[in-house]
């Protein structure tokens, strides 16, 4: 078995609660980047973000949690969007077969923890936020809400977090540890990582534009998405609906820079390559890629030749969708994911926002309107810091 | 499917287990509640120029790791994966308390570059400058455990020949004080005489960095096999014998063929109760250990479990300072280490003799 | 000038780590990045902050940091020119 069933997908992002909602704005091309109201930051002005327009108190309503939950924003993004995964596939019994969790996050509980951090010490009243913190605790939070009991785990690899989530997630199915899966990622946005991305420099003041000569960095997002993996059996046995397949997955080390991509893009071609190996696939089979993409000097220069390198002259069609949603760092290869099932579904190319000028180091050139066409195989990739680079393939349920 | 051996290990620990054969040399802390690691001269192993910017996880993961892949004699890895509760939590600390001090102004990368959770296993690569697969995983108590099931997957199917596994997790001040608020760790009028006559919450807390080489292949410096690993995020104390039992059972063994059984017993009197049933019942005809005494507990602390059953299955003995009864085997074959983190992400290890 | 410049030496090893190396080992027209001092990127964004929060000189553009962070003599320089406290 070489492929893995998606049998249900769910997601939050600043275009839409719903894959119907994410799904609209993408044909639309409406964006979701905004100014920030959710946090009180002194780079409100000099920022701009991709921000789910939805408070924790309101997030808590819905999910229909107590007033007094000691959710952190990453563990309610996560719950909202991995419940509707789990709906997605008409899952009732989150026992009925060995089922596991795995999510990823990269700020995990610091959204509260940084609201409280001297306070914590001083005042009773919000120690109820102090062991949450760490990156489990939001995974722990959705397996228990779902009643998943079994492997529960997290990953933290930076940007290529889900993609990653994603890949374990394959794998366990594979190796027959589990039959079903919950697979994705979800980070909130935090004035940790919005201070951390400002002193690398690579924020930009206006809205993100990818692969274009004149780009200024990126905006930071807040997302949730999961998928619901499952084994073949399960897919016989209940005649479930499959929405696409996980036919291949890579990821390599960069071994270049603690926080930026290698010129040539070396880790991103090892793990492009490692990703069409496993599927069993050719460059021309890519019908689509939706790339990293973050809009910073570096990343899209760096992912452009490792593009080049792995597919040559005939570089299939590609997009960064950061502009409709911002780069949601551990949430964005799961996001992305949803996205790349969707264009196999609609037979469809959601454009890279905002590009004007070709960049001067190479001719790509992405796709800057929707585009209709058949679409067999999407690879998508993700890359993160400390060199790590994930490329995962999608392909077309049959 | 081919099997899993551990072939090199490296432990950076509150002991001195890096150039010390078996716990020879133990000191078990009577004043503090929180140890700290015995820190190996980093020089040795790190260019200056290098390590200036290094968080002590960072360069004790990198010091375990270069022991590691010295014993078992690698200089090439196929895939580079940690497991760790807080990575680097001392710089995050350090970044957060710049925020909110200097009001968001003046702020440098460094700390926060640090503070990525796969910071360890990302510099690890740079330095080895190593392209392959690198994962962290950083699910509370099973961190480790989920590194171990990932590498086992990939050398079990030959994907992967040589792969380096580490827990890596540091204490800093304010997440030590704030485990303290919230009884996590034990207070500091709690006196830490044994941790096995606690009546107070909260645990005796420490930090680490143990690695492991693993291969699917037997050298002359194998420690042991890994013949299975399962880990699940809840159970009851009342479910863990059967737990256990079915986790044998599946690995067509019976309580009776365990030689050694390591417990995570940390001295918590809420949690020690999930060890109880399987310390005075289900176990006790076999040889019991406990090592948080010397290790502290921490996220990845079970790393220092597994270090200990490596140890016993290749050297045949167990050290008195980490017996809990008085149990001995003239040959230790099947080892069965368990650990659980503050009643959650039960994990059971399953190490054979070679 | 003297002075800025053995200022600059003490504040870019002591911001920097760089424990093993002293004061006058550091000659004023060193190349600090590359095969001189070995300084990086990351240190760029640190001598970056520095620059803002010591002398109130703000860059936008850390590749604006290249040429200024040649060497110390080029540091001295640029600060005395642009500095606004």
């Amino acid at each position: 078995m070489s492929k893995v069933a998606i049998t249900g997908m769910g997601i939050i992002s600043a275009i839409g609660n719903s894959v119907e909602e994410n799904l609209n704005a993408l044909l639309s091309g409406v964006s979701g980047i905004s100014t920030i109201e959710n946090i009180d930051t002194n780079h409100r002005n000099s920022i701009k973000v991709g921000e789910i327009k939805m408070t924790n108190l309101e997030l808590s309503r819905l999910l229909d949690l107590p007033e007094d939950n000691n959710f952190s924003r990453t563990a309610l993004l996560g719950l909202y969007a991995a419940k509707q995964a789990v709906k997605n596939a008409g899952i009732e019994n989150s026992n009925e077969y060995k089922t596991g969790l795995i999510s990823a996050t990269s700020v995990g509980g610091m959204d509260m923890t940084e609201r409280f951090f001297y306070d914590f010490i001083e005042n009773e009243e919000n120690r109820r936020y102090i062991l949450i913190n760490d990156a489990g605790d939001s995974s722990h939070k959705i397996a228990d809400n779902l009643g998943i009991n079994g492997i529960v785990t997290t990953i933290s690899t930076a940007c290529s977090s889900s993609a990653n989530a994603i890949m374990l997630g394959a794998r366990l199915i594979k190796s027959k540890q589990l039959e079903r899966v919950i697979v994705g990622g979800t980070d909130a946005l935090s004035k940790f990582t919005i201070n951390g991305f400002k002193t690398l420099m690579i924020l930009s003041d206006t809205f993100n534009t990818p692969f274009d000569n004149n780009r200024k960095g990126l905006n930071l997002g807040e997302a949730a998405a999961y998928l619901v993996l499952e084994s073949d059996e399960i897919v016989q046995k209940e005649g479930k609906k499959v929405l696409a397949y996980v036919s291949g997955y890579g990821n390599a080390n960069d071994a270049f820079h603690q926080t930026a991509s290698s010129e040539n893009g070396e880790g991103a071609f090892l793990a492009m390559e490692k990703a069409l190996k496993l599927a069993n696939l050719n460059p021309e089979d890519i019908d689509y890629i939706n790339a990293h993409g973050t809009a910073t000097q570096n990343n899209d220069l760096s992912e452009g030749r490792a593009i080049e390198s792995v597919f040559g002259k005939n570089v299939p069609d590609f997009s960064s969708t950061k502009p409709f949603t911002g780069h949601t760092l551990a949430a964005a290869a799961a996001i992305e994911a949803v996205y790349s099932i969707l264009a196999l579904q609609k037979n469809i190319i959601f454009p890279n926002l905002n590009f004007k000028t070709k960049m001067e180091e190479f001719d790509l050139v992405p796709v800057t309107e929707l585009k209709e066409k058949n679409i067999e195989n999407v690879l998508s990739n993700s890359f993160g810091f400390g060199g790590n680079c994930s490329t995962v393939i999608f392909s077309k349920s049959k | 499917m081919k099997k899993v051996y551990i072939n090199g290990l490296g432990n950076i620990s509150c002991q001195k287990t890096f150039d010390s054969v078996f716990l020879e040399e133990v000191v078990v802390e009577t004043d503090e509640n929180v140890l700290t690691a015995k820190e190996p001269v980093y020089k040795d192993y790190i260019l200056p120029g290098a390590s200036r910017r290094m968080a002590k996880g960072v360069k004790n993961g990198i010091v375990a790791s270069a022991i590691a892949m010295k014993e078992a004699n690698v200089s090439t890895l196929d895939a580079i994966i940690t497991g760790t509760g807080l990575g680097c939590i001392e710089d995050s600390e350090k970044f957060l308390k710049s925020i909110i001090d200097n009001k968001e102004e003046f702020l440098t990368p460094t700390s926060f570059i640090q503070s990525t959770h796969n910071t360890v296993g990302g510099q690890i690569a740079l330095g080895l400058q190593c392209k392959a697969y690198n994962f962290t995983y950083v699910n509370g108590g099973i961190s480790f455990e989920s590194a171990l099931l990932d590498a086992k997957m990939q050398l079990e199917t030959e994907e992967s020949e040589t792969i380096l596994v580490g827990g890596i997790d540091e204490s800093a001040d304010f997440t030590t004080n704030f485990f303290k608020i919230a009884k996590v760790i034990k207070s500091d009028n709690e006196k830490n005489s044994s941790i096995l006559d606690q009546k107070t919450k909260g645990h005796i807390a420490g930090e680490g960095a143990t690695f492991f080489i693993l291969e699917n292949k037997k050298t002359a410096n194998t420690y042991a096999e890994i013949a299975s690993i399962s880990f699940v995020n809840r159970l009851d104390p009342n479910q863990i014998e059967s737990q256990i039992e079915s986790f044998l059972a599946e690995n067509l063994l019976a309580v009776k063929d365990i030689d050694a059984v390591i417990l995570g017993i940390n001295g918590d009197v809420d949690f020690d109760k999930y060890y109880e049933a399987i310390s005075n019942n289900l176990f006790k005809n076999t040889a019991q250990i406990y090592y948080k005494h010397l290790s502290g507990d921490y996220h990845t602390a079970s790393s220092f479990g597994v270090w200990v059953g490596s140890k016993i299955l290749k050297l045949q003995e167990i050290p008195e300072i980490i017996r809990l009864n008085s149990v001995v085997k003239s040959n230790y074959k099947n080892v069965l280490i368990y650990n659980q983190y503050l009643g959650k992400d039960h994990s059971f290890l399953l190490l054979k003799q070679c | 000038m003297e002075a800025l410049k053995l200022e600059l030496k003490e504040k870019i090893i002591t911001l920097l780590n760089l424990e093993d190396v002293n004061v006058d080992e550091i000659q004023d027209t060193d190349a600090l990045f590359g095969d001189g001092l070995g300084l990086d990127s990351i240190d760029a964004l640190e001598l970056i902050v520095m620059l803002d929060k010591d002398y109130g000189i703000k860059l936008l553009d850390p590749k604006e940091g290249k040429a200024i962070f040649q060497s110390i003599n080029s540091m001295a320089s640029y600060i005395t020119e642009h500095r606004t406290k």
